[in-house]
Order: C-alpha cells, then structure tokens, then sequence
C-alpha cells in the first residue's frame, strides 16, 4: 500500500520507544457542549489504501522549553524548564551539586498546577552557569550509559547463573 | 596539616542511615565536593563505572527485583518515576457503545475496559505504533485515525438461556450463556500493517483473559467497538506499564555486642524468618579474651543472616535486653528495586527503557540549552 511506502521506517535505537516530544499531553476531550455521538461508531482505523495523510509532520519546530530568568549574571543564574518536573530536576540537581566548580544548585517547582520546573545554579569564578548545566546534563547521560551496561550485564548474569 | 583520607570504615560509616528507637539520623547524602575538607567528591565518570554495581534478585517477566549499589536517592527516584508515569503502552482510550442494556452504567463499563492490560507482538506496539493525536479541528477526528496509530477492538456479547441446563440449576454461568464478560470476549480487528506485526502469537489481546468485565442476563447484551491509543501513566493510571515499581533501602543490622542464649532466640523473633540465624559459639571465640564469649562455649547466638528480608520493624529496640546491643540502619546508596510489570513490557526492559528515556530527556535538554545561549 501507498502509506506503507512513504513512511520512513527510521531504523529505531535499542531500547527508544517512540519519540517522546511527540507524546500528546492528554487524550481527554477539552470540554465540549457538542457531545455529539451521532460520529459512525464503528469507524475502525480506516483503510489506509486512498488516504492522503500528512504524514507526522516533521517533527514539528522544536519548542524553546528552557529559558534563562531575568537577573542572571554569568556565574548566578535561574534557569526555567517547561514540561519538567522531579524526575529530572532532582537528578540535574544531583549532578550539577556533584561538580566542584558550582558553589550552589537546587531546584524548584514554584506551583504545582503549572508545568515549570525552576533550577538555580551558582559558580565559582571561572566557569558560568550555563556549562554547569550544559556539564550536568552531559553527565546525566554517561551516567545512564553506564547504568544500561551494567544492567544489561547483571541481568545476563543472571540468567546464565539461573539456568546453570 | 595535611589531610588524612577517609578510611574504609569511614567511608562505609557516612553510607548509613542511623534508625533508632524514635527517630532517624543521617538521612541525607554527603559525598558532594567541599564537604569534608581535603576530599574529592566531584562527579568522575570512571569512579562511578568502578563502584556501580547492579545485581539481580528476581527477573520474571511479569516480576523483576534487582538492586542499584553505589548511586543516589535522586538517579534511582528519576528511574522509579520514569518506569511509573513516563513510558508508553498501549490501552483502550476511546470506547464507542452501540448497546449496553446490562446493569452496568456506560461510563462505568467504559472505565473498566480502560484499564484492562493488553499484550501484543513487541516489535509493533514499541517500533511500528505511534502516538495518536486529537486533531485541532474535532470534524476532522475520523480522519486522524490510522493503522499505525489506533489499534480496533470490539465486543459483542448477548445473554440467553441455555436450553441444555439441568432442571433446577441454579449457578447462573451453567443455566445461561454468556452470564459473565470476561476480557478473553474482546476480539481484536486488524486494519492495514496491523495484520503483519499482530498475527498470530502476537495478536493484541488481554494480558489476563479471565478479568470479569461485566454479568449478564438473559436478554441483556453488550455491543461495543474500542480504539486503543498509547498514552503514559502520567496521562491516566491505566496506561502504566507497571503496576508498582518500587524500592526500599537495603537495612542493616548491626550486632555490636554478643546476644546469647534464650536472649538470642528472642532477638530472631523480632525479625522476619530468616534475618537473624543462631550459631553455636566456638572454643575459639569463647576463648578469645574481651570478645564477650568466654566461659559461653556452647550456647546459641544471634548472627545476622540476610538483612535485605528485614522490614527494619525497629521492634528489636523496644526491649530492654538489647539496648546497646544493636544497630539497625539503612544503606543510603543500595536501592532494591522491585518492578511488576502489567504484561505488555517484560519488567526488565522496562527499567532499560526508564534509562533510555532519562538519558534521552537529558541530550534533548542538552539541546535546548545550547539553543537557549545562541
């Protein structure tokens, strides 16, 4: 079929799921008085065969989610991440604290009902802010390559030790 | 003066959790630079290759327990967190009801589909299924549905009598056809691709095909037709590929001064089966002068056996005979993960997925930050 064909089938790396910016916020219908039910109920995806799509827009125009907050200077600044949360300002915040040329970092998510998550970040002389938080961010992703290892070794481990 | 590095000991004691009899000390790591004069502790990628450690308890695909040695609370929480609300699965979203006359409530039914976990062929739920979007304009909604983003199911079920039951039955699954819905009831419809990546073996079906979804009556019938979308938990519970994913630190137990006797066998009892084990003390030990064994040769004491079944119920400290006896504590960086997966991730690959996902989280961001400068 047509679809099958233009759909680039990118080869997907080990263990990535589907693009995650791609992820919709939430399938929940925005409040409509028009709770129209009359739509044919039984429309299964439909056949592919004469339909033109706009094939998952190339991952649309990247959003500007990281903003540096106004009364910054080089070596104190406030960053303001969107869409993030503990998950990683905790992490970020661990690793940005465990480099010797930050004197200060925390985090903050200053309202709950708002999707904002704030780090502070505080450098000696000699570096900025900004490569500390571009060094974080690095090291967060060694850090996860070595977990995936040793992971992946563990659990071979295992198994040979299980069915041995 | 210069400074003397940390001893073993040392290091190992600033590792611990203190747990006492009302309160808890030592909760939060130290090992950040200038903390302790005269000592490194900034990050190093190649320290941290030498004393991470993972080991395995358990791996069952529906059930996998393994430890984290040698990281901190805030790298573990993110993975915890990742597994929990931020990896995609595949549920059923979107339920269109043709007829329900059974006495449970549309919605009702609709919620109780929802979180029924499904299973499918891998390779298509996590490479060939994308995410389905809720088009801006809502007439074009028929128009946004597509093999690679919606997966149809549909269940028709009608009660009737069973004309071939025994005079006087009264267990209602025998005297009529079709009493109880279960999840094995619903029967997937595959469109387009769907055929080459769900055929067979891998057919998107319920994980568990005995989950009851609703009784019927004769007479009463379910006609329904569902569309499955991915989502992540941190949408709606239901799209959680694991039902929990937890951990605890390991506890520790530490003897500091010999229990024996009938004092030993009560101190196993406040533990768990398995933690504390009771040996015999040796002529070598009761020989051994200041050790607290002389003149006990013979007799039981307590020794720690497996500190990671303990529940660190401190009730060992409510008594008396044990003050100053024992140390209960936990180890700050062991975190022994248990993940149970709902059935569509094995549980393993769900922890990988969770370090893929932080590791792609933190270079996209990385990005955006460079970005930002320009």
């Amino acid at each position: 079929m047509p679809r099958a064909k233009s759909k680039k089938e990118e080869p997907v790396e080990a263990g990535s799921d589907v693009v995650m910016e791609e992820a919709p916020p939430s399938h929940q219908p925005e409040s409509r008085d028009d709770m129209s039910v009359d739509q044919d109920e039984n429309d299964g995806p439909e056949d592919v065969e004469d339909e033109e799509v706009d094939e998952e827009e190339e991952e649309e125009e990247d959003v500007q989610r990281v903003r540096l907050l106004p009364g910054s200077t080089p070596t104190a600044a406030s960053f303001e991440f969107l869409n993030e949360g503990h998950t990683l300002g905790n992490a970020l915040r661990y690793i940005i604290m465990k480099n010797p040329d930050v004197e200060f970092c925390a985090y903050a998510i200053p309202h709950p009902s708002e999707a904002k998550m704030n780090v502070r970040i505080q450098t000696f002389e000699g570096t900025t802010a900004i490569q500390a938080l571009e060094k974080g961010l690095r090291d967060l992703q060694e850090l996860c390559d070595v977990v995936s290892d040793k992971f992946i070794d563990a659990k071979e481990k295992f198994a040979a030790s299980a069915s041995s | 003066m210069p400074h003397k590095p940390p001893t073993q000991e040392e290091l190992e004691r600033r590792k611990i959790v203190g747990i006492h009899e009302e309160t808890i000390t030592d909760v939060s790591s130290s090992d950040y630079p200038w903390t302790y004069p005269g000592e490194d502790h900034s990050w190093d990628i190649e320290a941290f290759k030498r004393n991470f450690r993972i080991e395995f308890h358990q791996n069952d695909p529906f059930e996998a327990s393994f430890s984290l040695i040698g990281c901190d609370a805030s790298i573990a929480n993110a993975f915890r967190r990742i597994m929990i609300a931020d990896i995609p699965t595949l549920a059923i979203e979107t339920v269109f009801i043709n007829n329900n006359t059974s006495v449970i409530q549309d919605e009702v039914l609709a919620h109780r589909l929802g979180l029924i976990p499904f299973k499918g062929g891998k390779e298509g739920l996590h490479k060939f299924l994308k995410w389905w979007r809720r088009p801006e304009d809502e007439s074009q909604i028929n128009n946004s549905y597509y093999d690679f983003n919606t997966v149809s199911l549909r269940l028709e079920v009608k009660c009737e009598h069973n004309e071939k039951a025994a005079p006087g039955e009264t267990d209602p699954t025998k005297l009529y056809k079709h009493a109880h819905v279960y999840a094995r009831d619903i029967e997937f419809c595959p469109v387009g691709r769907q055929e080459k990546y769900f055929s067979g073996e891998n057919a998107i079906a319920p994980v568990n095909p005995d989950i009851l979804i609703a009784k019927l009556r004769p007479g009463q019938e379910i006609s329904l037709s569902m569309h499955m979308h991915k989502g992540v938990g941190s949408d709606h519970a239901k799209f959680s590929p694991v039902a929990t994913a937890s951990y605890r630190l390991m506890p520790v137990i530490k003897i500091e001064r010999p229990i024996l006797g009938k004092d030993a066998e009560k101190f196993a009892k406040c533990f768990p089966k398995g933690v504390i084990g009771l040996e015999k003390v040796t002529k070598q030990e009761a020989a051994q002068k200041g050790s607290g064994y002389e003149g006990h040769e013979g007799e039981v004491k307590a020794v720690v056996v497996d500190p990671m079944r303990d529940t660190v119920s401190r009730e060992c400290l409510r008594h008396p005979e044990f003050k100053d006896k024992v140390k209960l504590g936990r180890r700050r960086d062991h975190f022994i993960f248990l993940v149970e997966s709902t059935g569509q991730w094995e549980s393993d690959a769900i922890f990988l997925e969770a370090v893929a996902h932080l590791k792609k989280k933190a270079q996209d961001l990385e990005k955006q930050v460079i970005n930002m400068v320009r």
